[in-house]
């Protein structure tokens, strides 16, 4: 026992000695969570279009009216011919064009269908599709309303027209406001980042500065050693943990739903699995910038496909398997769970068994992997 | 000049002996881009539904069928009471329930209005709003054939054109974020120890006491990393056209010469780094902790950039990779000429010159 507090001991004493880590362990996450969901919103707003109006009809100025009066979209010009109007497209200063050809509202009487362009930039994210899609809808409405319409269906039924009425509602979040289904999930990344870099690192500086050679003569247990290293790195990261739950609280109003002792349970479980992959990264690593590019590697992977920002379901299922094998995967829907629903124990079980059992399994491969001869 | 290229000589052999990290710089940007060209998507597909049917008459199963026949849901039917809906969502693999009042057929046809309720789970709003929506025009759809008019007389049709992306390929809308993402970090992170590692070892020394400019010392630095770096865009480039059929519209030279460029910004941005910290962890800690998941927001490829207040899209204009961003979405997927990206690439070349200027300024020459 007393080899190991001596240890902890050395290890503490180096993460206090170099004040520039100790101050990005502290200060990198809580700025970080602070700022950064205040950057994230993709919540599509002011979609920008170009009208190109061939027409210049009643029906024509009317569509254009109703689409401007929507509230969805900035029509940022009106322009003479459809290449004109492109050249804002390409410039990325428009997202959509709309283009009314001549003879709109002669046709549409005429003809009963008319059709008209809507040329969209499809690699601009979502935005140009989801107004497409409002786009859609609106033209839609214009079509019921249509005054030559209504007088035709009138004269066709006599009945009144059945009606399916929709009530939605967003339970755990009546406003669907996105920085709560955000804030949760970026602290849960910063404490991988904090864990999972901090931990690769270390062991493989032992090795790269030569000091490890102490340690490997004399008699300290391999799984004193590991456990050493560890420890320091957990207490760390569970402060970060609480000050990250004070940030949620002050600058986002975000209070867990349910309960914060287990919250705490789940982040202590989570932080041994994580440190224990940075150790075994470290361990197999033969140089710093080994180990940080794997361990840079994986966290892309944890950060794009955990459903912090997309949503897994969607993914194709070869791609939904490996977001699960991932245990960032599991902390994520659960803090979400705790923090905005309130879900007990019961509900969470499965993730807490997965990630002791992932936490098990990392850590006893590091110390297996780790070895005093080379 | 020939002592120039002994150094450069010297550095492309510790490049070489590291053989591991030399498979992890080229393994690690192909795993990634065909990782996340494959799985990201933007899309909201599969959503777990739950539905309870309180009516089980003609109109509700024809509805129902309605439902499960579209790809975005995978449809549960149970019947749930309220206590229980709450139960169901807290488990968190149920998105939605949608519920149907005992007397649906009936309240539809004889009260002239039915209703039915969905119950989102609001904890990912992204989803709830998505299937609100959906649900929303399958329910519409569904109303349209039941009226007695059928369809409107007189209907306006819009057709849409996908520009730049007739086929609705998905991995085109992340492929340049996450290009201008791997390589920024990539070649920011290994300059970033390139001197630092020097000091740590204590073979600066010989460096500085040899008859060899301060200066040649960081371009023989680079050198190394911006001709790995080239090729590591290059497979990055063929991966993206022959495996995830990203078809490159505009030049090619072009587009490596702002590649090029870029990198470049990223080498002098790695020496900065490495000339003002004094060991390595710092360095990479710093190049690779702290400018991770700054660089994936700031690209705005994830989270528009419009849509950030002020003081961020301020921010945002210091981030390199924001203009390679811009600048290879336009020549690569929209086709453009130079005429259109010269604005975002003389802030590139500005930001180098100034990234290379403070460089130079914080090399030490003299141990401490």
């Amino acid at each position: 026992m007393s080899v190991l507090l001596v240890l902890l001991q050395k290890e503490f004493r180096q993460i206090f000695r170099d004040k520039t880590i100790l101050a990005m362990m502290l200060l990198m996450p809580t700025v970080q969570l602070i700022v950064v969901p205040l950057a994230m919103d993709n919540e599509v707003k002011n979609v920008t279009m170009i009208i190109v109006d061939h027409d210049y009809s009643t029906y024509s100025q009317q569509l254009v009216n109703k689409i401007a009066s929507s509230g969805y979209f900035r029509i940022v010009s009106a322009e003479a011919s459809y290449k004109k109007a492109l050249r804002y497209v390409e410039r990325g200063e428009a997202d959509l064009v709309m283009e009314i050809p001549s003879g709109f509202e002669q046709n549409l009487i005429r003809e009963k269908v008319q059709k008209i362009g809507l040329s969209m930039d499809a690699i601009n994210g979502t935005k140009a599709s989801i107004g497409g899609v409002y786009l859609n809808s609106i033209i839609n409405d214009f079509n019921v309303n249509l005054d030559i319409n209504k007088l035709n269906i009138k004269k066709i039924s006599g009945s009144p027209v059945s009606e399916i009425a929709i009530t939605s509602s967003t339970w755990f979040n009546p406003l669907a406001e996105f920085k709560y289904y955000l804030v949760p999930g970026i602290l849960v990344l910063l404490l991988t980042m904090i864990g999972g870099f901090l931990s690769a690192l270390n062991i493989v500086r032992e090795k790269e500065i030569g000091t490890i050679e102490q340690i490997n003569v004399s008699p300290i247990q391999k799984w004193q050693f590991i456990l050493g290293k560890l420890l320091p790195f957990w207490l760390m990261g569970m402060i970060v943990f609480t000050v990250g739950l004070v940030v949620c609280w002050v600058f986002y109003g975000i209070i867990s739903e349910g309960s914060l002792l287990l919250m705490y349970l789940f982040a202590g479980v989570y932080l041994i699995a994580i440190l224990g992959f940075g150790l075994l990264i470290s361990t197999i690593s033969n140089s710093q910038i080994q180990a940080m590019f794997v361990a840079f590697f994986f966290m892309m992977i944890f950060t794009l496909m955990s459903g912090l920002f997309t949503s897994v379901e969607s993914m194709p299922i070869w791609a939904r398997t490996i977001s699960n094998l991932i245990p960032i995967t599991h902390f994520i829907k659960v803090t979400r769970m705790i923090m905005l629903k309130g879900s007990g124990l019961m509900d969470v079980l499965p993730e807490l068994i997965y990630l002791i059992l992932f936490g098990l399994f990392l850590n006893a491969w590091a110390i297996w992997n780790y070895r005093k001869t080379t | 000049m020939k002592q120039l290229f002994v150094f450069i000589r010297k550095e492309f052999y510790h490049v070489f002996r590291d053989k591991r990290t030399l498979l992890i710089m080229f393994g690690l940007p192909i795993v990634q881009i065909l990782l996340f060209g494959y799985a990201m998507t933007s899309e909201v597909r599969n959503i777990n539904l739950v539905i309870s049917d309180n009516a089980r008459d003609a109109n509700s199963i024809e509805l129902i069928n309605k439902i499960k026949a579209s790809s975005y849901f995978v449809v549960k039917e149970s019947l749930l009471t309220t206590k229980e809906i709450e139960s169901t969502l807290k488990q968190g693999d149920t998105k939605s329930v949608l519920v149907f009042p005992p007397n649906f057929a009936n309240d539809l046809f004889h009260e002239g209005k039915a209703q039915i309720q969905i119950i989102a789970d609001g904890s990912d709003p992204n989803t709830a709003k998505t299937l609100i929506n959906y649900l929303t025009a399958i329910v519409a759809s569904y109303q349209q054939g039941l009226s007695p008019s059928g369809s409107l007389p007189y209907q306006i049709i819009p057709e849409a054109r996908m520009l730049y992306n007739e086929e609705g390929n998905g991995s085109l809308i992340f492929i340049p974020g996450v290009m201008a993402l791997i390589l920024m970090i990539v070649c920011t992170a290994l300059t970033s120890v390139a001197i630092v590692k020097e000091k740590e070892m204590g073979t600066m020394e010989v460096l500085l006491v040899s008859p060899f400019k301060p200066f040649f010392v960081l371009i023989a630095k680079a050198i190394p990393y911006l001709v790995l770096s080239l090729v590591n865009f290059t497979l990055i480039v063929l991966l993206s056209v022959f495996v995830l059929h990203v078809e490159i519209k505009g030049s090619i030279t072009l587009l490596f010469l702002e590649s090029t460029l870029f990198i470049i910004t990223c080498l002098s941005l790695g020496l900065l780094i490495s000339n003002v910290t004094s060991s390595q962890q710092t360095a990479l800690l710093l190049s690779l902790m702290g400018m991770m998941i700054p660089t994936l927001i700031f690209t705005g490829f994830m989270f528009p950039i419009e849509n950030m207040p002020w003081v961020f899209q301020m921010i945002s204009n210091v981030v390199p990779a924001r203009w390679y961003y811009l600048i290879i979405k336009s020549v690569m997927l929209k086709g453009l000429g130079f005429e259109y990206v010269w604005k975002e690439t003389l802030v590139l070349l500005l930001m180098t010159l100034g990234l290379l200027l403070l460089a130079v300024k914080n090399f030490k020459i003299r141990l401490e």
